[in-house]
């Protein structure tokens, strides 16, 4: 066990350091001029050379990559080009908002997707069945910033024009401020961030759990007896949610791409919408550090997804 | 539109009998998994919706100058209320205008052309580089597998949105910069898919028997292993058609991919978000037609897999 820890966390390393690689290979040595960039149109030769001296451009490439990584290692992402504002500080503020999209949109996700799946699977070629398996497609197909769109059109503004404001279509509220109030703003996003992937995770649990259930160990204990709710939630769930659980790390690659639609389209001041509004004003030094943290995250969630993969299924040898 | 599409079809193709031969005649894998399609009624109708996407963007510039309005061109007389907002649904204009007094029903067929090509190309160029490293890994294995595997692993677990956007940032956007954001992004997972398949078919005999001939590594993958590994690929190529569709139209949606004034789903889309409280048709037209071409391409590619491989369509009925 720990031998396999050690293992996925030196993978995680790895990981981390192509990304920064690929991160600075982006920034620094693709065919552009940072500095021409920065020092603006109007810019004369010698600004935009002061420019390149002040930000280590004219110095060796290795040197660059040197400091770019000792500046990491010491959470140094550096300062914003606009404001002039620490990178990390602009990164906490906003990591709440991000944090609680994501944290209620991955639990709404797995609830709807594992609830649908297992319904589906207890009574296969049914009504629910059928119901589930064709709204999963429909769901699946659906882009993400559409759905939102949608949501937004139908669930805030329509049910706003007939007098019912249940749903905020913006905004956010501390979850200090008021549970309740945070809570509210976020039940469109987060259905808008769960449901695509919802769809996946019910037709998949959906064929996992019919392949547990035809297996030997299920058969036996129908025979002793069991009731069919303890049989498919104790014995035939936990094992088939192995291979939901190893998607789950794969997709939270993906759940992050829909916080930044969803928090474009609601109007969400989380890392999301920092991220787009740092692209149009060419804020690379805080496009660097939210795709470096994005990617930190990623990988922690991968290697305690993969833990719990080997506490969940006590089949699961790990080497 | 779709609705008439489907009621046409059932009126004029009967579901193909299948497993009652009347005679015994031979019939390759290829073609039976053909009778399968032919006989899944979702499947067919999926496909007939998507040939008609592809005509419809084949023939956008017809249509556009059948109805004489450019995709572009803004008609702020007749296009426009007297207040400035678009116009709805109506004879000139059969799905409405959008904010600039443009035709909606020209720029969605203009859309159309744009979806199809980046996420038809986008799969192409993701399967191809897929299927090369997957079957490279799987069949020579040692080291190259280690190698390819791990990059594949480092590959998927790159948050990939934020990554695209951040190349943006730096090269600009572009249809050829998001074809070549979304390629890069999936051909991991057909990689890994393609490895896991070569991995048990190079043990079969033909293969071997292929070896003792002294037919060379790269002869045996391309002529002996890969014709057998076509059934996951297409499978896999259907499917993330509707994917690099959605991928290129949210990258629009962001002013990360395809710019105005060029009309895509995605673009239009993030134009009507200003205007979504009043008009309707603004959101829905373009959204409904990209809606229903990612769903045809999923529903066909299920289709597929299930006639590719009916025993695992089976499993999924039980």
């Amino acid at each position: 066990m720990v031998k396999f820890f050690a293992r996925r966390v030196l993978f995680g390393i790895l990981v981390m350091w192509v990304i920064s690689v690929a991160v600075f290979v982006m920034f620094f040595v693709a065919p552009h001029d940072v500095a021409r960039l920065l020092a603006g149109r109007q810019a004369t030769p010698q600004t935009v050379a002061a420019v390149r001296h002040n930000l280590g451009l004219d110095r060796s490439l290795l040197a660059q990559y040197g400091s770019f990584v000792w500046r990491l290692l010491h959470g140094n992402l550096g300062f914003s080009y606009y404001n002039s504002e620490p990178v990390t500080h602009l990164l906490i503020s906003r990591l709440p908002v991000s944090a609680s999209l994501a944290l209620g949109g991955v639990v709404l996700w797995l609830a709807i997707g594992i609830s649908g799946g297992v319904l589906a699977a207890s009574r296969p070629r049914s009504v629910a069945d059928r119901t589930v398996t064709g709204l999963s497609l429909f769901f699946f197909s659906m882009p993400t910033f559409l759905l939102g769109l949608l949501l937004l059109y139908f669930l805030f503004f329509r049910l706003h024009l007939a007098g019912v404001d249940t749903f905020p279509g913006s905004g956010y509220v501390p979850l200090t401020s008021s549970p309740a109030g945070w809570a509210n703003h976020l039940i469109l996003p987060w259905f808008t961030v769960a449901l695509s992937t919802a769809a996946v995770y019910s037709r998949l649990t959906r064929g996992s759990m019919l392949d547990v259930l035809g297996e030997d160990y299920i058969r036996t204990a129908r025979a002793k007896g069991i009731g069919n709710l303890r049989l498919i939630y104790v014995h035939g769930l936990r094992s088939a949610l192995t291979p939901v659980v190893t998607q789950v790390g794969v997709d939270l690659a993906i759940l992050l791409g829909g916080l930044v639609v969803t928090e474009q389209i609601f109007g969400l001041p989380g890392l999301g919408q920092l991220a787009v509004l740092s692209i149009t004003t060419r804020d690379l030094p805080v496009v660097i550090g939210i795709v470096l943290l994005a990617s930190f995250f990623v990988v922690v969630a991968n290697i305690v997804v993969d833990l719990l993969y080997a506490v969940l299924d006590p089949r699961v040898h790990v080497h | 539109m779709t609705q008439s599409v489907l009621g046409e079809l059932r009126g004029t193709h009967p579901p193909a009998p299948v497993g009652a031969p009347v005679t015994v005649e031979g019939r390759s894998p290829w073609q039976l998994a053909w009778a399968r399609l032919r006989a899944d009624r979702v499947a067919m109708v999926s496909g007939a919706v998507i040939v008609l996407i592809i005509i419809g963007a084949l023939a956008a510039p017809l249509f556009s100058a059948l109805v004489g309005h450019g995709p572009n061109e803004q008609f702020r007389d007749t296009g426009l209320t007297p207040a400035g907002l678009p116009r709805p649904p109506s004879h000139t204009f059969w799905l409405g205008t959008d904010d600039l007094g443009r035709d909606l029903l020209v720029r969605v067929l203009y859309g159309a052309r744009i979806s199809l090509f980046a996420g038809v190309l986008a799969s192409v160029i993701a399967v191809s580089i897929g299927v090369v490293i997957g079957l490279t890994a799987g069949y020579l294995g040692g080291l190259a597998d280690t190698v390819l595997s791990r990059l594949v692993d480092v590959v998927l677990s790159f948050p990939f949105l934020l990554f695209a956007i951040a190349l943006v940032a730096i090269v600009g956007p572009s249809l050829a910069i998001s074809v070549g954001v979304i390629a890069f992004f999936s051909w991991a997972s057909i990689a890994r898919v393609v490895r896991g398949q070569a991995l048990s078919i190079k043990e079969k005999e033909y293969v071997e028997a292929a070896r003792s001939l002294g037919a060379r590594d790269v002869r045996i993958m391309f002529v002996d292993v890969l014709p057998n590994l076509l059934a996951p690929v297409i499978v896999y190529t259907t499917l993330l058609i509707p994917a690099a569709i959605a991928f290129e139209a949210t990258l629009s949606f962001l002013g990360l991919g395809v710019l105005p004034p060029t009309a895509t789903w995605g673009n239009m889309l993030s134009e009507s978000v200003q205007y979504y409280k009043v008009a309707w048709w603004f959101v829905i037209f373009p959204g409904v037609a990209l809606l229903v071409t990612t769903l045809a391409f999923n529903l066909l590619g299920d289709g597929i897999r299930d006639a590719l491989d009916p025993r695992a369509g089976r499993a999924q009925h039980r």
